[in-house]
């Protein structure tokens, strides 16, 4: 369905290959050949490996730690433990989030899988051998699983390290909206549906998992970390701000990145181990995490408990919603969340409705877990609002007998309401929810759907349809608001014309997959008329790009596709005044067309980008500086807002509980589109990665702490036999303040696709007094249900 | 740890290393013969990103030990490429824009080429069975369903449809 789409065709020819065109990724010759260069492609010269101690109690005291046999395995050099690393005052470090969380214990481990010793060896085998003879002696200490029971007076306080007014499990309260106003509207509603819906924790399961090459330089005092993250700079930063060592003495350099999804933002104890090992030794040391490591002990998300009262009057029209959540952050809060947003942006959950009374609470509490609430391709718990939000008005519609489409379009904001002050303070600046459903409607046939449901329903067939109209809040963010560590949410873009008229450009953010390559040439391309393959997109190397805070959130294109934008807009105003010289014409009477600076009313009397450029460096005028670049760091006005309806018909089988997807429809709203292809393809990924927690994938606890999918085996990633086939389409409402009206996609189908699911599931239930089902929706659960319903024996 | 010397026919070439018996195959491609494309995405052999053909079959690499390999013929994505000449399904998964991160692409690719050497027609519910053993995080599997489909209906067409021929494209012998 590409060809239906585009707003108007694409203003450049597929040679130059601007914005519009499916251009193919220019990223792909390396990797389908097996030439990509992944994190533990590389080898460096005497480099050493790290692997790790880990703790199999989730909350123990260490008495003692004999590492006496693993130093006489052959090739192991080293063992690092937490007393080692506290005489350097390195044992604790600090969270994205503000918190601190251990590097290594050095008295008690807080989280099954925590690391509590690292070897360092002459190989990646032995250093496992070294691993498997250190002998840690723990008393076992009683565990909080639970976060309520965290919250309970008599619990045991798990991190008394922090302040005397600070003895809780409760890390932090959080409000938005108006509560006086949301408790008199649902006050005076006619119905108030109340629910409690669990969002589980669930992990990002990149393929590549996480790891990194610390490269102490002794001799020039220079620390080199050949790294996975997302977010390069800040993490230099950090490291520059722990280790002391100055920040121009640290190069992160980041290399092809298997998957990210948010797992690769925050720092880990395992990079900071290599990074100390490498101090120590004066070698570079790679550490690279097993698969059960990584599902064990980073890369969490979500564990929101949310109860929802949402307020209407008998007809249907939305009155008010209160909302309060217990927030499980495991033993410490390591979320990437902007600074004034510990609970990320979870107050967008009045959603796509009209809602004039809105009030959110969220406390953080800690458990005995890994830290918690990363991401999962998630803008800052925007997943877990847009959950709640569509479940509850599916229920409301279920409950007033209103067709669950209906009562959308009874509540959506209208188009003509935009830019829409949302009760909780958000400022919305585009949108069209009414088409966007409707064109949903009309593809996937949902009139007919209906009636085939209720035949199906009269022979006893459980059929059911789900909807979802959500809305996303992304590219954070206008540094007014939004910062990490104090650091601004700006993202920025450097361009160099050389003088033979192709280009470098280079940006704070970081693709793992996203296909930067291709589309940040495009927008220069659309912008300068160079052709998108004569333009490097260089990203990740601190030493030579601009500072930027990295690609989570979808806020690559938000922030660094503005400033690639606004950048390239500031190269042709240079080339503009060099055109006017060339062409011994006034600047003003000159006008742009597709790569060209032209006399107005002379189209024969023009120059071209690349004349231009050549220009710039043999022949420039006097008094104006050679060249032809620019930098920008863009500070956006404003959040996006992308949008969607989704549509999903699913078949349960009554004798086996098994829900199969048979159809799933997304219309996608993300503004101008950039590359439709790779935009079609960020949302098939980001329904997978919506089906995946709906049906499949959470990561459980016993009463001990001991995690339950640690691996493969258990957690429960979709093969391409669970998962449908998507079908897409879009509508296109751009955004007004954005340079491109461009939105930013990434994690659209991730935040929309789970409550369509789960609404679809109850859908076919609903008649037999089934009213909500937590995800993942398993066969077991809807067998349990089958059976206490009487369907199934 | 005592060593034992294997010999492997790598996308054609003799290969020889002395190995730790625990070696596998995968650290044998990658450490030793410098063959980075075969990745190791898991600890279960449930990701299949370290997919070869081994012997003519595909097979997880971080499965297999070293020492098994002694004497066998094994097939990467190094030795898709021939004569300057992407493999179809490398094309094919270019084209169809059925790759993002690339980490999952070369095992993904290897075992369709297993798939189509085996069924030169696959259906689409065949395809997605046929990869069901690799696990890909971004793609949602549409497209590279699409790619495996376009492959094969090149390979067909280029006469490479009869199973013999077809496991010739596939890297077999």
């Amino acid at each position: 369905m590409s060809e239906t789409y585009h707003a108007q065709a694409p203003t450049t020819t597929p040679e130059v290959g601007g914005m519009g065109h499916a251009l193919k990724r220019r990223e792909d010759p390396r990797f389908i050949r097996g030439k990509g260069e992944y994190i533990e492609d590389v080898m460096l010269p005497g480099m050493l490996w790290l692997d790790i101690v880990r703790s199999p109690y989730a909350h123990a005291t260490i008495r003692g730690i004999d590492a006496s046999e693993a130093l006489k395995v052959p090739g192991v050099l080293a063992v690092i433990t937490g007393r080692d690393l506290e005489a350097a005052g390195l044992h604790w470090m600090p969270t994205l989030a503000g918190d601190r969380q251990m590097v290594l214990p050095t008295d008690t481990v807080m989280y099954q899988a925590q690391e509590v010793a690292a070897i360092v060896a002459d190989s990646r085998y032995a250093a496992a051998d070294g691993v498997a003879a250190v002998l840690v002696d723990y008393e076992p200490l009683p565990v909080v699983v639970d976060p309520f029971k965290a919250l309970e007076p008599d619990a045991p306080v798990l991190r008394p390290d922090r302040g005397p007014d600070k003895q809780t499990n409760r890390i932090w309260h959080w409000e938005s909206g108006d509560k006086a106003a949301a408790d008199t509207a649902l006050a005076g509603s006619d119905v108030v549906i109340s629910e409690d819906i669990y969002i589980p924790r669930i992990h990002v399961a990149s393929i590549e998992t996480c790891g990194c090459i610390a490269d102490w330089d002794p001799v020039r005092e220079h620390l080199t970390v050949h790294m996975t993250t997302q977010a390069p700079h800040a993490i230099r930063t950090v490291f520059s701000l722990v280790s002391k060592i100055p920040e121009h003495k640290i190069r992160i350099k980041t290399h092809d990145i298997g998957g990210g999804f948010g797992g690769k933002v925050p720092v880990y104890p395992g990079y900071v181990l290599a990074v100390v090992a490498s101090l120590t030794t004066g070698k570079p040391v790679k550490w690279i995490e097993d698969r059960s490591e990584n599902l064990q002990a980073d890369s969490f998300a979500r564990d929101y408990h949310v109860h929802c009262d949402l307020g209407t009057t008998k007809d249907g029209r939305l009155t008010g919603l209160r909302v309060r959540t217990i927030a499980d952050h495991g033993y410490s809060d390591a979320a990437a969340d902007p600074s004034k947003f510990p609970a990320g942006l979870f107050n967008v959950i009045t959603g796509s409705y009209d809602l004039p009374a809105a009030f959110v609470e969220v406390d953080g509490v800690y458990t005995n877990k890994p830290p918690g609430g990363v991401a999962y391709r998630c803008s800052f718990r925007v997943t877990e609002a847009v959950h709640s939000i569509e479940r509850m008005v599916d229920i409301a519609a279920h409950q007033l007998g209103i067709d669950p489409a209906e009562l959308r379009m009874k509540n959506f904001i209208q188009p003509d309401q935009f830019p829409y002050h949302s009760a909780t303070g958000w400022e919305y600046d585009s949108g069209n929810y009414p088409a966007a459903l409707r064109k949903a409607m009309e593809i996937i046939g949902y009139d007919e759907l209906r009636r085939e449901q209720a035949e199906k329903r009269a022979r006893g067939e459980l059929m059911g349809i789900g909807i979802s109209s959500f809305t996303e809040i992304v590219g954070a963010g206008p540094s007014h608001t939004f910062d990490i560590l104090g650091i601004k949410m700006f993202d920025s873009c450097e361009i160099r014309i050389h003088p033979t008229g192709s280009a470098i450009a280079r940006l704070g953010v970081q693709s793992q997959g996203q296909g930067h390559e291709t589309t940040f040439a495009q927008i220069i391309a659309e912008e300068l008329g160079i052709p998108a393959t004569d333009i490097t997109i260089e990203e990740g190397d601190t030493d030579t790009a601009p500072y930027g805070l990295g690609t989570y959130a979808s806020r690559s294109t938000p922030t660094a596709g503005a400033a690639t934008a606004i950048a390239a807009r500031k190269i042709r105003d240079k080339a503009r005044l060099l055109a006017a010289h060339l062409l011994e014409a006034n600047p003003d009477d000159l006008e742009w067309t597709n790569g060209k600076w032209s006399v107005k009313g002379s189209p024969d009397r023009f120059k071209t980008i690349q004349e231009i450029a050549f220009a710039a460096y043999t022949n420039h005028p006097q008094g104006m500086e050679a060249g032809l670049e620019a930098v920008d760091y863009y500070d956006p006005p404003n959040l996006t807002f992308p949008f969607g309806s989704y549509i999903c018909v699913v078949d349960i089988d009554k004798g086996t509980g098994q829900v199969k997807v048979r159809r799933f429809v997304a219309v996608d709203d993300c503004g101008n589109i950039i590359n439709p292809m790779i935009v079609d393809g960020q949302i098939h990924g980001g329904l997978t990665m919506g089906l995946a927690p709906a049906l499949y994938e959470a990561i459980t606890y016993d009463e001990q702490g001991n995690n339950q999918a640690g691996t493969f085996l258990d957690y429960l990633v979709p093969t391409a036999m669970e998962t449908p086939a998507w079908e897409t389409d879009k509508t296109i409402t751009p955004s007004p303040h954005h340079p491109l009206g461009a939105k930013g996609v990434g994690e659209s189908a991730t935040v929309g696709a789970p409550p369509a699911i789960a609404n679809a599931v109850v859908d076919a239930l609903w008649h037999l007094g089934v009213r909500h089902i937590d995800i993942p929706i398993t066969p077991q659960k809807v067998w349990a249900i089958l059976r206490e319903k009487g369907v199934t024996a | 740890m005592t060593t034992q010397h294997v010999r492997v026919t790598v996308n054609g070439q003799p290969r020889e290393a002395d190995v730790e018996p625990r070696l596998l195959l995968a650290h044998l491609l990658r450490d030793a013969f410098g063959l980075t494309g075969t990745h190791v995405g898991c600890d279960t052999s449930h990701c299949g990103a370290c997919t070869v053909i081994f012997d003519g079959r595909s097979a997880k690499s971080c499965t297999v030990l070293a020492v098994q390999a002694n004497g066998a013929e094994v097939t990467t994505i190094e030795g898709l490429e021939q004569g300057g000449k992407l493999h179809p399904l490398q094309q094919a998964f270019w084209d169809q824009h059925g790759l993002q991160c690339g980490f999952c692409t070369p095992g993904m690719i290897m075992e369709s080429t297993w798939l189509l050497g085996q069924n030169p027609d696959p259906t689409e519910a065949e395809i997605r069975e046929g990869i069901s053993g690799n696990l890909c995080r971004c793609t949602g599997y549409v497209n590279i369903v699409k790619a495996v489909q376009q492959a094969a209906a090149e390979l067909r067409a280029a006469g490479a449809g009869t199973a013999e021929q077809a496991s010739v494209a596939a890297g077999g012998r």
